[in-house]
């Protein structure tokens, strides 16, 4: 009996090892990366750990003025930007969603239920459709290469996503906490501040997390409305590794690095809002 | 609890009228951004896919009514892309679930280490879709690449090979790069919902003679429905859509083998100058992914299935 | 207390409207797409500003292979010293990102930059899209007659001149001296075919397991070099009324060629998914022995911080096919010089005209001529050409290589649809190297879009 307790528990263990392994081996590998030189880079046979592992990638980036290459010098710049826009955004969103994401699942009224689609139609719409119109308007408003035309175009999207996620928490929390609030003689708005927004931290700190997950990892609007150390996002950053006279793979991976360390960062932090927020959304879809 | 009318402040209107107005109020920031950022966008772009519209400042805008769709809907490559689209899409959303859900359930089971794996899987999760695209980029790499490497050293490969230039692999490779990055939201969703499943069903079933592998199928699974479909629509709306991983790892070759339906959008609007055909397109996609969400929720939706 | 959090909400709101509304500075959003014919008939007007304040102009290029973003910038700053009336703004992109940023500037009124980079394959587009502004009667006499004729060519059109040269570049054939000598030859190809012969040479002495790569990828990069194998064997793009002639059997054979080198194990198969970058990369590896790149690798073979084989490349005329040197061509590569234009809705062209004169100047030109290669005819002549051949290690090679190379360099087809149809070349030549289409009904199909593309 114990023995195929221990079995069952050993063949588990044993099939998490391979999951184990497609999850890290890329990493390990752009973290390697990122300690080479391009010269280490380029051999054959692979160096699966360089041989003369050196910060100089890192340091680049951060010291740009002695960096060889033009792109590590602007990327120090692009990571402030993102973390800026981002958490703008952020921010932006949970106020005002938070706000209509209540409207929507407590208040009955009449053109509740087409807003609510309205808002699930907007998010099945391509970036791409919506750029050249949007640019037109950030182009007369003097706004392209300045931080606020991506945290403005970035709320389209971004909006419903938070919208569509508080919704579902708001939906989890319990109809009875409301109503007695009402039969004390609470207005709406008293509802949603007093009672049910200091329950629903940990739901905003839940989307908060994926809105700024979303936002960090665009890349389309960032290409077209940025281009200047103003508003230069990082994956715009990222992607300029690889240009038509640069060759800096380990720059790249070492920018890897560092564009990944924030929302990697801010995931793991907050951890265990991602598995509440998905819960809520999950299970009651 | 009756409340005495009098203790009550007047109210000037029903509460149902009073309900609309703060319902309103609470909406207009959230109407008011997204009228500007996405409503008026689409509509501009729903009018201009009417029209002949080459890039140019002195370029006359022909009204072609539905040329622009007619000429898509006839266009060979058009349905290719759609094909290969859709093949992307549904492997790739497939294997997400079915690995996704085995992981789930794998860290339901509490193996050794299961908490060190659900925290490893937020990893892939939060490293960005650009970082993602050009670390797979390297080790698919021809020459030096990490893929090349490691299938050298095990000896199941003599020569390196030049992975993203093989038409019949390509697409399979973003496939996985994508996997990759997206298949841990997946499961760690399953896992929250699987977490969330009362024990005691599953317990009687065990009592009653059912194996593992019945209670997983039978019980586990069905109840896991809601999560299953959020899951899934989210997903394959986002799949059908892909974009910047295609443009960083293969830029939609080779011979557009990696060609997608967004991709081809953008090809058409800024490279080609063809803005009313862009349009166009980018109409046809939102109108395939409607048209999924709807089928989804159609087929798979059952109110809350009581216990 | 209720009311309390009414009015609250209220401001927050309002607040929040204001904000997001009033983030941008001016009053009139341009709710009309600048796209409408005429909306727009008054800008090519021009009306010059009045130069009472410092007027801001915007200019777009790709960073550079040769001279560094930081060098542009001090170029800009010493512009700004002597014309305190301008300031510029230097925007640096990767060139993939160029052409589509051109395009999403254009669509705004004022547009976003006064001036871009063109790369030689652009003009025509963006002529027939009205982006570029007429300078025929702003070019100088002297800069006429003393610049490359060569270098005007990315930019005349009809007779009428579109911008300003800023850096000429061709494809070279370089090749490792090293792993020549190793494996015994005296000397480097002349020909195509003899190319193959020493390539299997190579092959079989073990020296290099792939010894040729290429930039075959679906990007302009493999247009560019079917350029150099198309003309090389007596071929051409397009004949004299316009119609395409790539497939005919001479451009059949070429691309036929290529697709044997890979099958012979001559040419490296990740040829197809290689970019100009990662052949350098191959080349600086010491993994092949002949490759066709731009100048800049050149002098990256020589940096020791990137590359294996220091010293050990060196350049050969681009070879051409038996067929091309029986009917006379000597040498056939393929022009990739880019010019500046001004764009044509600019407020301020004479201002941006002015930078551009500088960045073009002679002065300008000659300091940085370590970094890339002057378009000043006479700095190649007598003294000047002396001193530029000593300005740094490598102009003694390249200095030479480029008189002798730049000659032959050929020009993609010039025509306004020209991105759409190097996109379906790029597909149909793709197609033929990994087997799904053969050469011959590949260039066929895209022969027929160029047809079609031609029509509209």
């Amino acid at each position: 009996m114990h023995n195929r307790k221990f079995l069952r528990k050993l063949l588990l263990f044993l099939l998490t090892i391979p999951i184990f392994f497609f999850i890290y081996f890329p990493v390990l590998w752009l973290f390697s990366a990122s300690l080479s030189t391009q010269v280490e880079l380029f051999s054959v046979p692979i160096h699966w750990f360089p041989q003369h592992p050196t910060f100089q990638n890192y340091l680049d980036i951060f010291f740009p003025s002695q960096a060889a290459s033009s792109v590590p010098q602007t990327y120090a710049v692009s990571l402030l930007n993102s973390i800026k826009i981002a958490s703008a955004v952020t921010v932006i969103c949970i106020l005002v969603g938070s706000l209509s994401a209540y409207a929507l699942v407590r208040i009955p009224f009449r053109f509740n239920r087409s807003i609510q689609l309205g808002i699930l139609a907007t998010r099945m719409i391509p970036e791409v459709s919506l750029v050249l119109p949007l640019f037109i308007i950030a182009s007369g408003l003097h706004l392209i290469n300045k931080p606020i035309v991506l945290i403005v175009t970035y709320m389209s999207f971004a909006l419903p996503y938070a919208i569509w996620l508080m919704a579902a928490y708001f939906q989890t929390v319990p109809i009875e906490l409301e109503d007695a609030a009402r039969l004390d003689g609470c207005s709406r708005l008293g509802i949603l501040f007093r009672v049910v927004m200091p329950i629903s931290v940990p739901g905003l700190v839940s989307t908060a997390m994926f809105v700024f997950l979303l936002a960090w990892d665009e890349f389309f609007y960032a290409l077209i409305f940025t281009s200047t150390l103003a508003a230069k996002t990082v994956p715009v950053a990222i992607a300029e590794f690889i240009g038509r006279y640069v060759v800096n793979v380990n720059g790249m991976m070492a920018g890897g690095i560092l564009a990944a360390v924030p929302p990697v960062l801010v995931a793991l932090i907050f951890q265990r809002y991602i598995v509440s927020g998905m819960t809520a959304g999950a299970v009651k879809g | 609890m009756v409340t005495n009318s009098a203790s009550r402040p007047k109210r000037k209107f029903s509460l149902r009228q009073q309900d609309a107005r703060t319902a309103w109020l609470l909406l207009v920031p959230s109407l008011l951004v997204m009228l500007g950022v996405t409503i008026w966008p689409v509509i501009s772009t729903f009018i201009l896919s009417f029209f002949n519209a080459p890039t140019g400042i002195h370029q006359v805008r022909t009204f072609v009514g539905l040329g622009n769709y007619l000429n898509m809907l006839q266009d060979q490559t058009f349905w290719e892309t759609i094909g290969r689209t859709l093949y992307f899409t549904v492997v790739s959303v497939g294997l997400e679930l079915a690995i996704g859900l085995a992981i789930a359930q794998l860290i339901h089971s509490h193996p050794w280490g299961w908490q060190f794996l659900r925290f490893s899987l937020i990893i892939p999760w939060a490293v960005p879709t650009i970082v993602n695209g050009a670390m797979w980029r390297w080790i698919y790499s021809a020459d030096f690449g990490a893929l090349n490497g490691l299938l050298m050293q095990l000896g199941l490969i003599k020569h390196y090979v030049a992975w993203l230039t093989l038409p019949n692999m390509a697409m399979n490779l973003v496939i996985v790069a994508d996997i990759w990055h997206t298949m841990p939201f997946v499961a760690l969703v399953l896992q929250a919902a699987l977490a969330t499943l009362p024990e005691d069903l599953d317990e009687a079933a065990a009592v009653d003679g059912a194996n593992a592998w019945q209670r997983f199928w039978k019980i586990r699974v069905p109840l896991l429905r809601p999560a299953i479909l959020v899951a899934l629509i989210v997903r394959t709306v986002d799949a059908f859509r892909v974009f910047d991983i295609v443009y960083i790892i293969t830029s939609a070759g080779p011979a557009y083998k990696t060609l997608t339906i967004t991709y081809l959008t953008y090809l058409n609007s800024f490279s080609f100058g063809k803005q009313g055909t862009g349009a166009a397109l980018s109409f046809l996609i939102s109108a395939f992914t409607i048209l999924m969400a709807f089928l989804y929720i159609r087929l798979l939706y059952r109110p809350e299935e009581t216990q | 207390m209720r009311t309390f959090n009414r009015i609250g909400l209220l401001i927050v709101t309002l607040v929040l409207i204001v904000g997001i509304a009033g983030c941008g500075s001016q009053p009139t959003p341009n709710a009309v797409p600048a796209t409408q014919a005429p909306a727009n008939a008054q800008a090519p007007a021009n009306t010059q500003a009045p130069a009472a304040q410092p007027v801001t102009i915007h200019v777009l290029t790709m960073d550079q292979a040769g001279i560094k973003n930081s060098e542009v910038d001090q170029i800009a700053r010493q512009f700004e010293a002597q014309n305190p009336d301008i300031k510029v703004n230097m925007e640096y992109v990767g060139y993939d990102y160029v052409h589509d940023k051109i395009t999403t500037g254009m669509a705004a009124n004022p547009p976003a930059y006064d001036a871009a980079m063109i790369d030689v394959i652009w003009p025509d587009e963006f002529i027939k899209a009205g982006y570029l502004l007429d300078v025929t009667n702003r070019v100088t006499p002297d800069m006429k007659a003393n610049m490359f004729p060569a270098s005007w060519n990315g930019v005349t059109r009809n007779g009428k001149i579109y911008g300003m040269p800023w850096l000429m570049d061709v494809k070279y054939f370089m090749y490792n001296k090293d792993m020549l000598q190793k494996a015994g030859i005296t000397a480097p190809p002349t020909t195509w075919e003899e190319v193959v012969d020493q390539a299997k040479t190579i092959k079989q002495k073990g020296l290099a397991e792939y010894p040729i790569i290429w930039s075959w990828n679906q990007k302009e990069g493999v247009v560019c070099d079917f350029t150099v194998l198309l003309f090389g064997n007596g071929g051409a793009f397009v004949d004299s009324s316009g119609k395409p002639v790539f497939n005919n059997d001479k451009g059949v054979q070429a691309l036929t060629w290529m697709k044997q080198t890979i099958d012979e194990g001559l040419s490296n198969p990740s040829s197809v998914s290689s970019d100009e970058n990662a052949v350098e990369a191959d080349f600086l590896a010491g993994k092949s022995a002949f490759a066709v790149n731009w100048l800049f690798q050149y002098s990256d073979s020589n940096d020791a911080s990137k590359s294996q084989i220091v010293g050990k490349a060196a350049f050969a005329p681009m070879p051409v096919f038996a067929a091309g040197k029986a009917a006379g061509i000597k040498s056939a590569s393929v022009d990739g010089s880019s010019s500046f234009a001004i764009m044509a809705t600019t407020p301020y062209p004479d201002q941006t005209w002015k930078y551009l004169t500088y960045l073009a100047s002679n002065e300008v030109q000659t300091k940085y001529s370590a970094e890339m290669l002057p378009v000043w005819q006479n700095d190649f002549q007598g003294d000047a050409l002396a001193k530029l051949e000593s300005a740094t290690p490598t102009n003694p090679v390249t200095v030479p290589a480029f008189l002798a190379q730049f000659p032959y360099a050929n020009e993609r087809p010039t025509v306004a649809y020209y991105n759409e149809a190097s996109a379906a070349l790029q597909l149909a030549i793709q197609e033929a190297l990994t087997g799904v289409k053969s050469p011959k009904d590949a260039l066929d199909e895209a022969a027929a879009t160029w047809v079609k593309l031609g029509s509209k």
